[in-house]
């Protein structure tokens, strides 16, 4: 098991390295960062020392090693537009994309294995066959249009729900929740659906057709000889079995679910920071943007980890073969 | 005479299909008596398993039971609804399948598996349960239970799994056991062992077992009473004694006649004729376009040296850390012109890998192949090239070893494109031909493999394998996967292509009296190590080894099969 671990904690920190490069020559192939920092009425020597100040004048790959170590340190640099450290950019929008993430990752979780089971057990049920065509539209329309959609009947029409924002927050000092006020929940309810919807019929889908291909194995078919009833062989036998390659997508989707938090934050102008990296694309916030690369690299790579760990813990035969 | 537990009368199972009624079991009768063992025999499709499956109540939608009657210790049971058939099932039936890798659950533990059915079935509380599934693991002889108790099914061996998988069978003292196949997919020395257990515990604990197989071998060592089943109905039933010794109905005498003997060489396998399914092939006529310039310089025409293959069984990075597991240790032997040389022993003794070593699909560790003088562990890509066309392998399993997206024609074709053999128009007329000279129909050629039966996909392998006209053969289990008249008809092609052809074999069974028809010489393996090497006469008659001894002892004896 440790070896393994080891291994795997080797691989992502290359990984990172390289994810690293590709944030760091941003800088390099986007434009001279000079250009934009000083205005028009620059002099050749004003350009000279703040290439000096800002160490650019070094040979790359120094610079680079110098990136890093401060990245290691979180610091990111200075924000081109705002003029303001990244990293306490990056922590005050943090909250409100992991809120809005866990909460639609818990929908698309719960509800997507929920479904998954449910069809695939009653699998010429007119329900399951219904849950089924309609997932078909989960899958196929983009998130955007899911937004508008359901901006247009619950917030236009029907008038429950707000369109846009994050109600009020409460500030804990390190961290501003919206989960702890009626609006602020509200709030929450359209994006966490329109987030998490794709990944809800995605993992509804896997699951399903994982879990019939586990009810067509031999064993299913002895624990049935052997008499046990059916609430036992779904739930307790077929289930278990079933989540072995269901955990390395839900794993993988959650990673998505972050880094693709953008278009859903940018339909319902949620603060939070996938609206901050499209601004930065906007206004060629280079330091945001490289950082927010980074954290998002960081974030897929620790969730891999920790999904090839548990993957080892359900399935025996992986933690012998890997000892 | 006892009462039997376990009555069945006249019962029919029906399959509603777009082609009309299909009915894979008719008017089927039989009794068991408790401590009796009965054997259900007959070749796949014939309906036995199917019988099994309705006594349990397990038949899949949307077969059924149309007719007849099932008595279980004076109970009818055939009309019960599912809830009180699941309460019959493990209960007072148990069940013992064919594959033990994969009737255990892999992410439960056995002891877990074993508590769970215990508690199912009978009133007792967690720590009463713990105590009888090991006194279960105790008695199905597997050692040390405590430790066990604990362990994945991945971590025993495919006999211990069978133990297993009885033990779970026997969990709720059941009156009744269906053991489906439960050795096929087992070593000769592991079967012998569970059948003599099975044998024990009927006896023991007066259970009647109901014993599914398509082995006479099987059949004559363990069963009291036999039936014999051939499409869906039974053909003959009665003692096993009486039945082999001196069988009534033709399908009977035809079937018995074709299972392989051990006690002699006979020129050619007699085929199972009833039903008029005989299958011509025409090997000869092969021989007539076959370029035959295959004499071997020396007339040995492959030679194995000190063969060696070594898996990493733990890896590190430190490779004093690593520790290896040697399949293959300093194997040699030679193979002459023409001759089927044969490789025995049990799964895991390395067989399969010498074969696959000298049909450089694996890497050799150490040691030399040498094919015709020349050192094919010393060549470069393009001298492998040309010696992968000159030997070929025919693999155990007919169902994987095809490409299931590719239509027959292009798995023939295939050798003969990749090798450049024959211009882009001629290759179409080779495929042909070759399916018509292993018996296939014309319109073979654009079906998919999976159209096809064991038997037939078999022969395709076999005409793939010929495309390139090849000098070497590798059969590996070539029948062990088929039915035993299906088997004597593979055996009799592989015996055509020897002898029309001139084709050298090497030929890989764990079924000895196969072997004994097949192969001019023998080679035991045990553990990596070949401990023998013998005329096939000369090891059936006196052999040296102990080992080979043992092996030899284990083979089922037929005395009582009519001749």
């Amino acid at each position: 098991m440790l070896p393994f671990i080891i291994k795997r904690i080797g691989q992502s920190f290359l990984v990172l390295l390289i994810t690293g490069v590709i944030a760091f020559s941003m800088f390099r192939f986007v434009g001279d960062p000079i250009e934009n920092m000083l205005g028009q009425e620059r002099t050749a020597e004003d350009v000279e020392r703040l290439r000096g100040q800002l160490g650019l004048d070094q040979p790359v790959p120094i610079q680079y090693v110098k990136y890093l170590a401060e990245a290691i340190q979180g610091n990111f640099g200075v924000s081109y537009r705002q003029g303001r450290e990244v990293s306490e950019i990056i922590l005050e929008r943090a909250p409100a994309t992991l809120e809005l993430a866990a909460v639609s990752a818990t929908f698309a979780v719960v509800l997507g294995i929920a479904l998954g089971v449910f069809t695939a057990i009653r699998r010429d049920g007119f329900l399951a066959n219904f849950i089924m065509s309609a997932s078909l539209i989960g899958v196929s329309l983009p998130t955007f249009l899911i937004g508008i959609l359901l901006i247009y009947l619950f917030s236009v029409e029907l008038n429950w729900l707000p369109s846009f924002g994050r109600g009020e927050v409460v500030d804990l000092g390190w961290w501003t929740t919206g989960l702890l006020t009626e609006s602020g929940l509200k709030a929450l309810i359209l994006p966490a659906i329109t987030l998490g919807l794709y990944q809800m019929t995605l993992i509804m889908r896997l699951v399903r057709s994982e879990m019939l291909e586990v009810l067509r194995q031999d064993y299913i078919r002895f624990a049935r000889a052997r008499g046990l009833s059916d609430k036992t062989i779904n739930f307790r036998h077929a289930l278990k079995n079933t989540m072995v390659p269901v955990i390395t997508i839900i794993g993988l989707q959650l990673g998505a679910i972050i880094a693709f938090a953008i278009i859903t934050e940018t339909v319902f102008q949620w603060p939070g920071l996938g609206l901050l990296f499209i601004n930065a694309i906007q206004f060629v916030d280079v330091p945001v943007m490289a950082a927010y690369l980074m954290m998002i690299s960081v974030m897929f790579v620790v969730i891999n980890l920790v999904v090839d760990i548990l993957y080892a813990l359900v399935d025996p035969r992986l933690r012998a073969s890997s000892t | 005479m006892t009462t039997p537990v376990l009555s069945i009368r006249n019962l029919t199972v029906e399959i509603p299909t777009r082609h009309g009624l299909f009915k894979p079991v008719q008017n089927v009768s039989y009794d068991i008596r408790p401590g009796e063992i009965r054997g259900v025999v007959g070749e796949s499709g014939a309906g036995k398993s199917m019988t099994g499956n309705a006594i349990i109540g397990l038949l899949d939608e949307p077969a059924h039971i149309s007719q007849g009657e099932i008595w279980l210790n004076g109970k009818r049971i055939d009309g019960l609804d599912a809830d009180q058939k699941r309460r019959i099932r493990g209960a007072e039936i148990g069940m013992i399948f064919q594959d033990p890798l994969t009737s255990l659950n892999p992410l439960f533990t056995v002891g877990e598996q074993l508590v769970e059915t215990i508690q199912l079935h009978l009133e007792v509380n967690a720590a009463e349960a713990k105590e009888r599934a090991l006194a279960l693991l105790e008695r199905v002889s597997i050692p040390n239970p405590p430790e066990r108790f604990n362990q994945y099914p991945h971590q025993f061996s495919g006999g211990m799994r069978q133990r297993v998988v009885i033990a779970l069978a026997l969990c709720s003292e059941p009156s009744v056991i269906v053991a489906d196949e439960p050795t096929t997919a087992l070593d000769v020395s592991i079967q012998a062992q569970v059948l003599d257990l099975i044998k024990e515990l009927a006896a023991e604990r007066q259970v009647g077992v109901i014993l599914i197989t398509h082995d006479m071998g099987v059949i004559a060592d363990t069963t009291d009473e036999v039936t014999v089943m051939y499409s869906g109905e039974v053909v003959e039933s009665g003692p096993t004694d009486q039945i082999l010794s001196a069988p009534t109905h033709p399908y009977t005498k035809s079937l018995i006649s074709a299972v392989p003997r051990p006690q002699k060489k006979l020129h050619r396998f007699p085929q199972v004729s009833y039903g008029g399914r005989q299958t011509t092939f025409k090997i000869e006529d092969l021989a007539r376009n076959w370029d035959k310039s295959t004499a071997s310089r020396n007339g040995t025409l492959l030679e194995v040296q000190n063969l060696t293959k070594r898996f990493i069984e733990r890896g590190s990075i430190l490779p004093s850390r690593r520790k290896y597991f040697t399949a293959v240790d300093q194997v040699s032997f030679d193979i002459k012109d023409g001759e089927v040389f044969g490789l025995v022993g049990e799964s895991g003794s390395g067989k399969s890998t010498v074969a696959k070593m000298i049909g450089t699909l694996h890497e050799v560790d150490g040691g030399k192949v040498i094919f015709d003088g020349e050192e094919v562990t010393a060549m470069q890509a393009e001298g492998i090239a040309r010696y992968r066309k000159q030997i070929q392998m025919i693999f155990q399993d007919p169902f994987s070893s095809l490409n299931p997206r590719m239509k027959v024609a292009q798995i023939v074709a295939e050798p003969l494109v990749h090798h450049k053999l024959l211009p882009p128009d001629q290759v179409g007329a080779r495929v042909a031909e070759l399916l018509d000279r292993v018996g296939l129909t014309k319109g073979a050629g654009q079906k998919y493999p999976h159209e096809f039966s064991g038997g037939q996909r078999q022969r395709i392998s076999i005409a793939r394998a010929l495309a390139t006209q090849p000098r070497f053969l590798i059969c590996d289990e070539p029948t062990s996967a088929l039915d035993v008249s299906i088997q004597a008809q593979i055996l009799n092609i592989l015996k055509d292509l020897q002898e029309h052809l001139g084709l050298t074999m090497l030929f890989i069974s764990h079924d000895l009296p196969v072997v004994r028809q097949m192969c001019d010489r023998v080679g035991v393996m045990k553990n990596g190590q070949l401990v023998e090497v013998q005329d096939t006469e000369t090891l059936f008659a006196s052999p040296q080894h102990a080992y080979s001894a043992q092996l030899l002892d284990l083979m089922p004896r037929l005395t009582q099969l009519s001749d």
